[in-house]
């Protein structure tokens, strides 16, 4: 019989300590895809955060390093320069890169960095128990929010592709989202496309990746690929915010 | 040999092969497996139709799809 689908090779054959339906696993295999299909896993070396997907290491088949709380892309940078044959990415939540890293991810962006970053954008905190990140939405509840947030007191949620689109450095940011199969095909090309710009030197690339986390948003995991797509995508609108090809005035 | 083949001691029983698939004939086992879940098996061969949605959408890479 002929395979239609298999595990990418890129990935560890073991489970995984997400929840279940938690859209981290779908991020990782996409990510391990494009590694296989590029043929560069001997040559990778990925940077996992502080968060859920602190043990990323564990989960895929290449070099790993783990790096302090929103500080990936620093380290990433470092990898990169000490050895400019790998392909280095990032993966990074959203409360690691959108708050305590915000610093580093723009200005990563800023030297356009030759790496890739995989931004998971859950719209909370995942690992410490579900409080307000930066991304949360207006209205939305969480432990740190328990009558929703609110625009006067805690402001609104900050847009990281949007923002990192207005920087020269930055040659392909995109949105995704993970919540159907169809946006699951567009997040796999958007993420092989960000490891292209790398491998082409084009310069700094990041996916955001509207992701779920039913545990915390207190849903089930069908229940919360809705959500996502009725409250995230009206808010956080997918795309191609800057492209290679759109030169240094796109976005 | 199956057309689609569940590595059963990964998976977590969330249900979301079962909810993407477009034949409907993904199902969630009344057993469980040794991580305490009930997990997806694939109920009826003959309407499936080998397309893949399954593999491509399950988290926890649990599902690997053949075409006869």
């Amino acid at each position: 019989m002929k395979q239609v689908y298999a595990v990418p090779k890129a990935l560890q054959p073991r489970a995984t300590h997400y929840c279940p339906g938690c859209t981290h696993g779908i991020a990782h295999k996409l990510v391990a895809e494009a590694i296989d299909e590029l043929g560069v896993r001997d040559r990778t070396v990925g940077v996992a955060p502080v968060g859920c997907a602190v043990f990323a290491y564990d989960y895929f088949d290449c070099d790993f390093q783990q790096a302090s709380h929103g500080r990936a892309p620093a380290v990433a940078t470092g990898i990169r320069r000490a050895l400019p044959d790998a392909v280095v990415f990032a993966y990074q939540g959203d409360g690691d890169l959108a708050s305590i890293g915000a610093a580093e991810i723009v200005h990563a962006a800023m030297r356009g960095e030759r790496i890739t970053v995989i931004f998971i954008n859950n719209a909370i905190y995942g690992m410490t128990g579900g409080q307000m990140a930066p991304t949360t939405l207006v209205g939305q509840k969480t432990t740190t929010s328990p009558a929703g947030r609110k625009l006067e007191h805690a402001g609104s949620p900050i847009r990281i592709a949007e923002m990192l689109s207005t920087i020269p450095g930055a040659a392909y940011v995109a949105r995704v989202a993970l919540s159907s199969p169809a946006h699951v095909a567009r997040a796999k090309r958007a993420i092989r496309k960000a490891f292209d710009t790398q491998l082409a030197g084009a310069g700094f690339s990041l996916v955001e990746c509207l992701s779920t986390c039913p545990t915390n948003w207190g849903m089930a995991p069908i229940e919360a690929m809705t959500w996502l797509e009725e409250n995230m995508i009206p808010y956080y609108p997918l795309g191609e915010f800057r492209t290679p090809e759109g030169g240094a005035s796109n976005g | 040999m199956s057309k689609v083949v569940f590595d059963e001691a990964k998976c977590k029983g969330c249900g979301v092969c079962v909810h993407f698939c477009p034949k409907k004939v993904i199902q969630m086992a009344d057993r469980i497996n040794a991580k305490g879940y009930h997990p997806a098996y694939l109920a009826n061969e003959g309407d499936c139709i080998s397309c893949g949605t399954c593999g491509r959408m399950c988290p926890d890479a649990v599902i690997e799809v053949f075409k006869p």
